[in-house]
């Protein structure tokens, strides 16, 4: 067969559009379903009342309330632990075997699978600082979780600044940590924000690392304290599709509905707050 | 009088070896040109004086360097880098707002008042011969600046924080020739305060403001003279060589 450019030039084309169009879709399709089978069920007593009957009627408010309590915690613990480590390793420690040995650590503790943090978080939390299944031992787990991604993502943000930056700072007589303070940080929180955006989509959605250190199967009142247990969508969501027979489908399909606006309302927030850092952003 | 004597300094950089023991006397309120080809170590001995080198992995240095007949190099250096300023090659503004950047210094070292800050911002961009184009825009960003308005702002920020010595690192090689008219002016006034260091790839430059002039190649320092002796007289082949643009 001859070659022929113009043919293998459109060839070449169809497959990296195919290859578009094989992301576009599935992404179309799930918000297309859940919404279409999730949205009569959006009611406000479905989002504002405790479920009843076995969780077949009534609404998701615990679940809801649980997220909120759960990703929020999460978020609190990991992201100043997470910022100061970066600042530590990109500023202080950027060449010793230490920084090596860490970056190598977050690395693979990004690869653990969440249902290790799970049990990981069951022998620590819960059994070994005795604080029992409840919200702090599963916002804890959440967080050391995300951990990885926050340090990542700051990391990123924080070398994106220019070294030159730093250096003027530096010749004026500033102290290294008043470079970091005044210098360094202001330019690199929309970079850190996006990591902790990343952060809260995860945490919100994950089903492994709650199972066995705070979610609740039925418990329809309100927690008191960050010892008592909660419900939480994701697992939630499994429950009533998998746990709890005749389950009518758009209450399914209404929580995962619920879950999804959550993350996007967190998110929209979070990016909010970022574009407004942006907007000082002047290089 | 004698700032800075600088006694056999030898700098590596991993094994590379950027100066190879360099000695010389820098002078009080004169400028000092440093020329030579790229790879010379003339920024490196500049980056010395301030110790910005020790900031760079794999740095290590042999050799005394004096400032007012003190050890620099125990000294505590965030009070050495106060009193040596620095002007980089390219305009670096910080992202700040013209006035946050003359104060940035002043600030740093715990100046809070803003009656005072704004003394020191107007009488550092005045000196800096910036004030007149910038008064009525102080709290605009500094990035709004013209090139040659923003490595003026950079000299005023040096200004600001009250220095005995300025590094200036090929100040101008991203300007053109009346930005640089108007730095090598604001130089030249300055040299009445301040003793100046000037690292320069444009010869014509060293020969229009240097005092002095010291040649480096290859890590060495060639020859160091007053300006119009190198350029007339030259004692080395290759300084003549340089200068006539037979190399580099």
């Amino acid at each position: 067969m001859k070659k022929n450019p113009e043919r293998s030039q459109k060839i070449a084309f169809f497959f990296l559009l195919l290859a578009n169009l094989l992301i576009v879709v599935p992404v179309g399709l799930i918000i297309v379903i859940i919404v279409a089978k999730g949205f009569p069920a959006l009611t406000w007593e479905f989002i504002s009342q405790m479920p009843r009957q076995g969780m077949r009627a009534g609404g998701i408010f615990p679940a809801i309330i649980g997220t909120i309590y759960l990703v929020g915690g999460a978020i609190l613990f990991a992201l100043p632990i997470g910022v100061l480590a970066a600042i530590y390793l990109c500023e202080y420690a950027t060449h010793s075997r230490m920084s090596r040995v860490v970056k190598l650590a977050i690395v693979n503790l990004a690869g653990v699978p969440s249902v290790v943090y799970g049990l990981f978080g069951l022998a620590l939390f819960v059994v070994f600082c005795k604080f029992g299944v409840s919200i702090l031992s599963g916002a804890l787990t959440l967080g050391i979780m995300i951990l990885p991604i926050i340090i990542t993502a700051s990391r990123e943000a924080l070398e994106s600044v220019p070294p030159a930056f730093r250096e003027v700072s530096l010749s004026l007589g500033a102290s290294k940590w008043q470079t970091i303070r005044n210098i360094v940080l202001p330019n690199a929180i929309p970079g850190i924000l996006t990591g902790a955006i990343l952060g809260l989509g995860r945490a919100s959605g994950e089903t492994a690392p709650i199972l066995f250190t705070v979610a609740a199967f039925y418990l329809p009142r309100l927690p008191s304290s960050v010892f008592d247990q909660v419900m939480a969508l994701p697992y939630h969501l499994y429950v009533i599709s998998t746990q709890v027979p005749n389950v009518d489908e758009k209450i399914r399909y209404g929580t995962a509905l619920v879950l999804l606006l959550l993350v996007l309302f967190m998110n929209s927030v979070a990016i909010l707050i970022r574009n407004k850092f942006r907007k000082q952003k002047r290089w | 009088m004698v700032k800075f004597s600088v006694k056999k300094l030898h700098v590596w950089f991993g094994a590379a070896h950027i100066l190879r023991g360099v000695s010389l006397d820098i002078l009080s309120n004169e400028i000092l040109s440093v020329i030579g080809p790229a790879n010379s170590g003339k920024t490196t001995f500049l980056r010395m004086l301030n110790r910005l080198n020790e900031l760079e992995p794999g740095f290590r240095m042999n050799g005394a360097i004096a400032l007012d007949g003190a050890d620099s190099l125990s000294e505590d250096v965030e009070r050495l880098r106060k009193r040596i300023g620095m002007v980089f090659a390219m305009p670096l503004p910080l992202p700040l707002s013209i006035f946050d950047n003359v104060a940035y210094g002043a600030r740093m070292h715990g100046i809070r008042k803003t009656a005072r800050l704004q003394g020191i911002v107007e009488q550092a961009l005045r000196e800096a011969y910036l004030w007149d184009e910038v008064k009525d825009r102080l709290p605009t960003s500094a990035f709004n600046l013209s090139g040659g308005q923003q490595q003026r702002l950079c000299i005023a920020r040096t200004l600001a924080v009250q220095p005995e010595v300025i590094l200036f690192d090929e100040p101008c090689s991203g300007l053109d020739p009346i930005s640089t008219a108007k730095v090598e002016e604001a130089m030249l006034k300055l040299k009445r305060q301040y003793t100046l260091i000037l690292v320069t790839n444009n010869v014509k430059q060293a020969a229009r403001v240097g005092d002095r002039t010291a040649f480096f190649l290859n890590g060495e320092l060639i020859e160091v003279n007053k300006t119009d002796k190198i350029f007339t007289v030259p004692a080395d082949k290759r300084t003549e060589d340089y200068i006539r643009g037979k190399f580099g």
